[in-house]
C-alpha cells in the first residue's frame, strides 16, 4: 500500500536578515492512510514548518514530498490551493473562523471556492455541522458560540470538502479540559469510525495520547517515532 | 464561477453594510465625483446645443461675402471698408455657379424710425427678396415684399419683434400701419417671427427690412448705385459649401480683374466657419468642465484605494484562512475588486441621481441650458466602474499576493 504522505530529505532554510535559519534538516517521514499521528516537539524544533509543508501552505527548500502519490514540491501556488481545497482539512489553535459570518457559511467556505451550487454548499455544510454535533446552530455567529463550539465549526469546515488528511495544529490549545475532551473525542471518532488520516500537533502529552503514533521532532529532524496504540487505549479513560 | 461571483457580490454588500459609515464616506467621494462630471458635462452640452441653435438661425448652408478692406496711401480701412461688391456681382455669380441655390444682397444703416409719438433707432436693411428666403425668416403676420416691390422701389417694410415692441403698443397690429423712416412713410406689410440671439450674441430681432432699391435710391443715398453691404448665397447641400466658396472666389477675382499677386478684395465666410468657431469654444468649455470634475472623481478613487488598503490589513487573517481552505489568488483578487467596484458602482448610481438633479437646479436657478444625454450617464457609469477597478486593483493585488502562512499568523 502506497503511503499517503511520503517525505524524503526535506530541508527548509529561511533567511532572517543576515541569519540563516535551518528549520528542517533532511527530515524523512512516511504516514499511511488512516493513521492518527501526534507530532510533538519544543518550539523552534521545526514542527510548525513541517506542518505548513504537510498542509501545502509552504514548500520545502529542497527535498520531496508526495501526497497521495503527487509530488507537491513541484506545484505552483494555484495547484497547491487546489490540493488544500480538496485533500486537506485544517483545524487551528485559534479556530480561525471568519468573523460576523454564520456557522453554516463558515462551514461552506471550502465549497465556495470549488464552484459548487449554493444549494449543494448548504446541504453539505449542514450535514458536516450535524456530524460535529452542531445541528440547529447553523445560523449562529462565532461570537454566539463557546470556544469548543467554534472549534467544532472549524472541524465541520475541514470535513465538508471530504479531505483525505486532517491537520490539527494545537486544536485544544485555547480550550478548557472539558471542551478539549469533546474535540478529541470527535477527532478520535473520525479516525476510528471513518478512517480519516489525522495529524495532530500538540505539546500536551495527554492530548498526544489519543494518537496511535507519536513523532518527536528536534532540530529539524525526526528524533523519535513510536507506536503508542497500547498507551492510547488506556490513557483517555485513565486521564 | 457564476455562483462564486454572485456570492462574492453578496458578501461584499454585507461587509459594506457592516461598516455603513465608512462605506458611506468612501462612496461619497464617488457620488460627488460622478455627480460633478454629469452636472458639468450637461452644462457644456447645453451650451453646445444653444450655440448650434443660434448658428442654425442664420439659415441653411449660408455663404456670406463681405467687401474687403481698402488701402489708401498705406492706411488700411477695416473689413467692408471698400465698395467692391455689387448687385451685378451677385447676379453673375448666380448665373455662373450652378451649385448656388439662391443669392441675395443687402446693405444696412442705422436710422431713426418713427410711429406716431414713439421712435426707435434701429438698423434698416435694404435687401433683395431672395435674402429673406436665404435667411429663412418666417412671419407672425403679413409676409415679405416681392420682386415687384423692388422693381417699383415701393415704400413697404417688414419689421422684427424688437421694433414692434418699441414702436407699437401692446396688442396693436403693426401690419397695415404706416411708420416713417427718414421722414418717408412706409407701410408695414409683415412682422418677422423672433430668432433671438445670433451666434455672435447680437439681437437678430432688432431689424427692419425694406426693398433694396427703395433703400439705395430713397433712404440711404448711395454714392455708387448697385453697391451692396454683403452678398448672401446658399447651396442645396452642406458638402457643396466648400466647392461653391472656391468657385465664388475664382469668379469674383476674375470679375474684379485681380492680378495673381493681389489679395482678394472680398471676404467669404460660410455658416460652417462661423459655427465651427462657436462650437470649438463650447467644446473647449465642455472638456475643461469635464477635466475639473474628473479631479473629484480621481479623489474619490483614491478614497476607495485607501479604505481597501485598510480593509486588506484588517482582514489579513481572514485572507489567510480563505487561502488555507483553498482560495486561489484570483479568488482573493476578485473578492476585493468586487468590493471596490460595489462601492464605486453604488456611488456612481447615486452620483448620477445627484448629477441630474444638480443640472436641473442649475437650469432653474442660473438659467443655464443643460442637456443630460444617455451618453453622458453611460460614460459616468462606466467611469465610476473603471475608477473602482483601477483603484481597487492595487489593494486587491496586495491581498492576493499575501503568503498564506504569514497571513494566517497575522495578529
Amino acid at each position: 500500500m502506497a503511503a499517503l504522505i511520503q517525505c524524503q530529505d526535506l530541508w527548509k532554510i529561511y533567511r532572517l536578515g543576515d541569519v540563516e535559519v535551518q528549520a528542517l534538516r533532511g527530515l524523512n517521514l512516511s504516514i499511511e492512510q488512516g493513521e492518527f499521528v501526534a507530532i510533538m516537539g519544543a518550539s523552534g524544533s521545526g514542527k510548525s514548518t513541517l506542518m505548513n509543508i504537510l498542509g501545502c501552505l509552504d514548500q520545502p527548500t529542497t527535498g520531496r514530498y508526495w501526497l497521495n502519490g503527487v509530488d507537491v514540491a513541484a506545484l505552483r501556488s494555484d495547484q497547491l490551493a487546489e490540493i488544500r481545497n480538496r485533500q486537506i482539512g485544517f483545524v487551528f489553535q485559534s479556530f480561525n473562523l471568519i468573523p460576523r459570518t454564520s456557522a453554516l457559511e463558515n462551514a461552506q467556505l471550502p465549497l465556495f471556492y470549488r464552484g459548487v451550487s449554493l444549494r449543494e454548499q448548504r446541504a453539505l455544510a449542514t450535514d458536516a455541522l450535524s456530524r460535529v454535533g452542531l445541528k440547529g446552530r447553523e445560523g449562529h455567529y462565532p461570537t454566539q458560540l463557546s470556544g469548543g463550539q467554534q472549534q467544532r465549526v472549524a472541524i465541520a469546515r475541514a470535513l465538508v470538502a471530504g479531505p483525505s488528511l486532517l491537520l490539527a495544529d494545537e486544536p485544544t490549545g485555547n480550550l478548557d479540559t472539558e471542551s478539549s475532551r469533546e474535540i478529541m473525542a470527535i477527532l478520535d471518532g473520525l479516525n476510528k469510525e471513518q478512517g480519516m488520516t489525522i495529524i495532530l500537533v500538540t505539546h500536551e502529552t495527554d492530548i498526544a495520547a489519543y494518537a496511535d503514533r507519536e513523532i518527536v521532532i528536534k532540530d529539524g529532524r525526526v528524533q523519535s517515532d513510536r507506536n503508542t496504540q497500547a498507551v492510547a487505549r488506556l490513557s483517555p479513560s485513565g486521564a | 464561477m457564476p455562483t462564486f461571483i454572485f456570492l462574492t457580490i453578496w458578501t461584499a454588500v454585507r461587509i459594506l453594510g457592516r461598516n455603513r459609515l465608512r462605506a458611506g464616506l468612501t462612496m461619497l467621494g464617488i457620488v460627488i465625483g460622478v455627480g460633478a462630471v454629469i452636472a458639468m458635462v450637461s452644462i457644456g452640452e447645453g451650451a453646445k446645443v444653444a450655440v448650434a441653435q443660434r448658428v442654425a438661425t442664420m439659415g441653411t448652408n449660408v455663404i456670406i461675402i463681405f467687401p474687403g478692406a481698402t488701402t489708401t496711401g498705406g492706411v488700411r480701412g477695416g473689413q467692408g471698408g471698400a465698395v467692391t461688391l455689387t448687385v451685378a456681382d451677385g447676379l453673375d455669380l448666380k448665373k455662373r455657379i450652378p451649385l448656388l441655390r439662391d443669392i441675395g444682397w443687402g446693405k444696412r444703416d442705422v436710422m431713426q424710425i418713427v410711429n406716431g409719438n414713439k421712435n426707435w433707432n434701429g438698423p434698416v436693411n435694404g435687401v433683395s427678396p431672395s435674402y429673406l428666403m436665404i435667411r429663412e425668416w418666417s412671419y407672425t403676420s403679413g409676409g415679405p415684399f416681392t420682386q415687384q416691390d423692388v422693381d417699383t422701389a415701393a415704400r413697404v417694410a417688414v419689421v422684427g419683434q424688437t421694433i414692434v415692441e418699441n414702436l407699437f403698443d401692446a396688442g396693436e397690429e403693426p401690419v397695415g400701419s404706416v411708420i416713417r423712416i427718414k421722414n418717408m412713410p412706409f407701410r408695414v406689410i409683415g412682422v418677422l417671427a423672433p430668432k433671438g440671439q445670433s451666434a455672435q450674441g447680437s439681437d437678430q430681432d432688432d431689424i427692419i427690412f425694406i426693398p433694396f432699391t427703395t433703400a439705395e435710391r430713397k433712404v440711404f443715398g448711395t454714392q455708387f448705385l448697385g453697391s451692396v453691404g454683403a452678398l448672401f448665397a446658399s447651396t442645396e447641400r452642406p458638402e457643396d459649401l466648400a466647392p461653391a466658396v472656391e468657385q465664388i472666389r475664382e469668379t469674383l477675382r476674375l470679375r474684379h480683374r485681380l492680378q495673381p499677386e493681389q489679395e482678394n478684395d472680398f471676404i467669404i465666410r460660410t455658416q460652417v466657419d462661423i459655427g465651427k468657431v462657436q462650437e470649438e469654444t463650447s467644446e473647449t468649455l465642455t472638456v475643461m468642465l469635464f477635466a475639473i470634475a474628473s479631479v473629484s472623481l480621481l479623489v474619490g478613487g483614491i478614497g476607495i484605494m485607501n479604505i481597501l488598503l485598510v480593509s486588506v490589513t484588517e482582514r489579513t487573517k481572514e485572507i489567510g484562512v480563505r487561502m488555507a481552505v483553498g482560495a486561489k489568488r484570483r479568488h482573493i483578487l476578485t473578492q476585493f475588486l468586487i468590493e471596490a467596484m460595489t462601492i464605486s458602482l453604488m456611488g456612481g448610481c447615486l452620483g448620477i441621481v445627484f448629477g441630474v438633479l444638480g443640472a436641473r437646479v442649475m437650469t432653474v436657478i442660473a438659467g443655464w441650458p443643460t442637456i443630460i444625454s444617455p451618453n453622458t450617464v453611460a460614460t459616468a457609469f462606466v467611469f465610476s466602474l473603471g475608477v473602482g477597478l483601477f483603484f481597487g486593483l492595487y489593494p486587491a493585488n496586495k491581498a492576493a499576493r499575501l503568503n498564506p502562512i504569514d497571513a494566517l499568523r497575522y495578529e
